[in-house]
């Protein structure tokens, strides 16, 4: 793999400007205190790139939001101190950390659509920061300066943007917004977590290049947290890599890449999903029809509700699965791969024919579909939320049984759960317990198994894996492809990160805006793309 | 298994509502008033608790007797309060009283002075307008008001959160036409309205039971609409659904849990308006049927009896007393939901 490494290395690097050490956090519940942190050592040095790496849970968020104190106050710190600029931030009173937070020290947050203020004005909110800081600026200044930055940050048409509203921009216009106000002030410091997690991968590229250009300009120090070791290689002058709240190594990309020396970071670096689908029969039967099919919703107007227009969330598409297969739907958040998947469930309302196997599902009323639902499954995105926290593993995974099988004596029920957690890897012992103490990863599991208990012929699986770590994610993306094989299953999988999509899928769709801009086999489309999107897709997701 | 882990979560709650001691100790308090007069028949009443005559043992609170089963003359009901017939009973045997020897409906007739008399030693917080006893009257009172109150309380949650899901869960059109009857509904002069009604009908607690709750039904709707309007969207919602699950089980088994906490935090507040409704018919006096034990017409006594300040006077006290506690309980209960309140 070549590693793509060209930034420069500039004089005054050398000088450190904060110094976070022998580092221990913990918060208070009740009488319990959860150790979060352990003893971190980390140096930021003027101008450099910081890159703080791990999972999620391993405690990178919560060191950085110590800088500042904002963290809850059940946060408590047993031991160390975290130096800046001759003043130790976790003993100073709250005013002197104000006077530091916005102005010495700027925050990108990771959601960008719910840290700003949807209430008021960007060019409001933009000031706000000015005005706390310099308190002698005049109005006008101020709106010069915001006005400055806005077109620093590289938005289209700033002076109009200055008085629009939060929800009038989108997700990547809005993280721009959230640069702008943690630069503002032209901090020392720019902590940034996770800004580009949330949207979509060729705004993300656009995202990081822009943190680059501003860094270069401006010669702040970046703390940048991440996941994403892409990311970790595009941006970084150094890595520290955190796990269970201990800093486990630091070292300078390349060698972190190549050469690490701790376990953990190279379990890290080998978990990227590799490899291709097994191969499938190209003579299966046809399991699954979609002609024309189309998710309109309604926009109404006026105390009358007249229906003034659509969104086309899904308009006038048409594939086919065959039996045994996986077809991955690619495309970017609001492109309508996830209202498809629903779509082909009836989970919601749409037009046009769907058919499985010989059963028109758009033809057919709600007693016949509830019918037809063991054949049919769907996986979702957050693990934990698609599971009811007040029931036991047993009772979510055996609650199909009751519905299909209603006949089933309870010890029938128990032997059927017991099988199907083995299968996907649970250990039967813990089905009496309940969700909240299993991590994602064995979320996952316990979902696939309460869709696998009643022995489906095909599952949606809506972005199954992109809330998980990457090395958990290859455990799950491995234990689909298993289970495809043993029961000849068929999936539609649905999911932004092409890297997953490669090695699952035997055919691709790529949505757009609601329409299939290209469809076909999987090799062809990642060796040849047609379409310029297609290939704007790829390029960003393996440079 | 299942029942053991299910009251860890409610176990967490018990003890953080524990923890309050105010609201625990008013929750104290409060059940050994409810309990206490839920025995008023043993402690305040005009017939003895036992009687033990001619080697045979009466109890006159489960069954009459006429007099001349104790050798008096009348074939009517024996009146224990007759000294002729204390004297017969005492002859052959004993008979144990209760600590306060009046019914609320009992008339002494043996008063220090006119009617309402103040307090002496016969009747501790002295008599009504009528001659009755207050403390009896006290007693019953609460017992009547509460159980109104709690029957109130369940009537309108049960009708509110059935109301509330079907709204909140299907939205669309039953949601907007649900909407816009419940603010014409109540919107409507309640108070008018039930006025108008106890007079139209012949009121005793039943009928004012469902007057009441016709017009008092709406309280949780709101809590529990807002909670099903999150809730559908949740992703087990949406799996259950996948899974060929009917609309009504969902509802129970997914969406109702969530909705339960904001449910029974509103609770004890609802109770003490349902009391407090009670309460302002009867001072009205388009209450409860005349003669009936009823703080309401107690305190409307105190108003037009201002020279004798032990009518008011006990049944503010008491209605205060008890809406307090109901407050403290309901915050306690309030803050033992709210997992982020530490003590």
């Amino acid at each position: 793999m070549p590693l793509i490494h060209a930034r420069c290395i500039r004089k005054d690097m050398e000088k450190t400007i904060l110094t976070i050490e022998n580092l221990s956090i913990s918060f208070k519940m009740g009488k319990r205190t959860t150790n979060v942190v352990k003893n971190v050592d980390l140096v930021l040095k003027k101008g450099e790139t910081l890159a703080l790496v791990g999972e999620s849970g391993s405690g990178k968020t919560v060191t950085a939001m110590s800088i500042l104190k904002l963290l809850a106050e059940s946060a408590i710190y047993p031991t160390g101190s975290i130096e800046f600029s001759g003043k130790n931030c976790l003993t100073i009173s709250n005013d002197e950390i104000r006077e530091i937070r916005g102005n010495k020290i700027g925050v990108i947050f990771q959601q960008p659509m719910t840290s700003l203020n949807p209430l008021h004005r960007i060019g409001k909110q933009l000031k706000e920061s000015i005005f706390l800081h310099q308190r002698t600026i005049t109005n006008r200044k101020a709106d010069e300066k915001a006005l400055f930055w806005l077109e620093k940050v590289g938005l289209k048409d700033p002076s109009n943007k200055l008085s629009s509203f939060p929800h009038q921009l989108s997700g990547g216009e809005r993280q721009r917004v959230m640069i702008a106000m943690a630069l503002i002030n032209e901090p020392d410091i720019l902590i940034a977590d996770e800004p580009t997690t949330a949207l979509d991968v060729t705004v993300q590229a656009q995202i990081l290049d822009l943190i680059r250009d501003l860094q270069e300009e401006m010669g702040m120090a970046i703390l940048f947290i991440t996941h994403d070791l892409t990311i970790v290689r595009k941006i970084a002058d150094r890595v520290a890599v955190m796990k269970d709240g201990q800093i486990v190594e630091t070292d300078h990309p390349d060698k972190i890449f190549t050469s690490a020396t701790h376990p953990y970071t190279r379990h890290l670096i080998n978990s990227e999903p590799e490899g291709w689908p097994d191969p499938a029969d190209e003579d299966d039967d046809t399991l699954i029809k979609v002609e024309h099919l189309k998710v309109w919703f309604p926009i109404q107007k006026g105390i009358l509700r007249r229906i003034t227009d659509h969104v086309k969330a899904v308009n006038n598409i048409s594939f086919t699965i065959k039996k045994g297969h996986t077809l991955g739907i690619v495309g970017e958040s609001g492109s309508g791969k996830s209202t498809t998947g629903f779509a082909l469930l009836k989970l919601n309302n749409s037009k046009g024919k769907i058919l499985l196997g010989e059963n028109s599902l758009n033809d057919m009323d709600k007693t016949q579909i509830r019918q037809l639902r063991k054949r049919m499954q769907i996986i979702f995105q957050d693990p934990f939320g698609s599971l009811n926290p007040r029931m036991s593993v047993s009772q979510i995974i055996g609650e199909g049984l009751s519905i299909h099988h209603p006949g089933m004596t309870p010890k029938q029920e128990e032997n059927e759960i017991i099988a199907v957690m083995e299968k996907v890897g649970l250990d039967p012992a813990t089905r009496q317990r309940y969700p909240n103490e299993f991590s994602g990863g064995q979320h996952q599991r316990i979902a696939i198994a309460r869709a696998l208990i009643l022995k489906p012929e095909f599952m949606v699986l809506d972005e199954p894996t992109s809330s998980l770590d990457r090395s958990v994610q290859s455990q799950v993306l491995d234990l689909l492809k298993k289970l495809q094989k043993e029961f000849h299953l068929t999936y539609i999988f649905i999911s932004h990160d092409l890297k997953v999509v490669k090695s699952l899928c035997h055919d691709i769709v790529v949505m757009k805006d609601g329409v299939i801009v290209e469809a076909g086999n999987s090799n062809k489309i990642f060796s040849h793309p047609e379409h310029d999107y297609t290939k704007q897709l790829i390029a960003t997701a393996f440079h | 298994m299942t029942k053991i882990k299910l009251t860890k979560i409610n176990k967490e709650r018990w003890n953080r509502f524990c923890a309050n001691k105010r609201g625990y100790i008013s929750l104290y308090l409060f059940s050994f008033l409810f309990i206490i007069t839920l025995f008023s028949e043993l402690i305040a009443n005009d017939k003895p608790l036992l009687i033990y005559y001619d080697a045979g043992l009466y109890c006159p609170l489960i069954k009459e007797y006429a007099e001349t089963q104790f050798g008096g003359e009348f074939e009517t009901g024996a009146d224990y309060k007759d000294p002729y017939v204390i004297e017969l009973i005492n002859k052959k045997g004993w008979m144990i009283n209760p600590v306060i020897p009046f019914s609320y409906n009992t008339i002494n007739y043996n008063m220090t002075g006119p009617a309402p008399s103040p307090p002496s030693k016969a009747n501790w917080l002295g008599t009504d307008d009528r001659g009755r006893d207050v403390v009896a009257r006290l007693l019953y009172g609460f017992r009547i008001s509460v159980l109104f109150g709690l029957t109130l309380t369940i009537c309108s949650s049960v009708i509110g959160i059935m109301a509330g899901a079907i709204q909140g869960y299907y939205g669309g059109s039953i949601d907007i036409f649900g909407q816009r009857f419940i603010e014409i509904w109540s919107s409507l002069p309640t108070l008018f309205l039930l006025i108008i009604l106890s007079s139209v009908v012949q009121p005793n607690f039943w009928w004012l039971l469902g007057i009441t709750l016709m017009f008092g039904w709406m309280s949780l709707v709101g809590v529990v609409r807002a909670e099903f309007l999150r809730g559908r969207n949740f992703e087990y919602v949406t799996a259950a659904k996948a899974l060929g699950l009917s609309d009504p089980k969902i509802i129970i088994r997914h969406v109702l849990p969530n909705a339960m906490v904001a449910s029974i935090t509103f609770m004890p507040f609802i109770l003490g308006g349902s009391i407090t409704t009670l309460t302002s018919l009867d001072f009205l006096g388009f209450g409860l049927p005349v003669g009936s034990p009823s703080l309401g017409e107690l305190l409307a006594q105190g108003k037009a009896n201002m020279q004798a300040p032990w009518l008011g006077l006990s049944a503010f006290i008491l209605l205060s007393l008890m809406f307090s506690l109901l407050v403290f309980i309901g915050e306690g209960v309030r803050d033992a939901f709210d997992p982020r309140k530490v003590y």
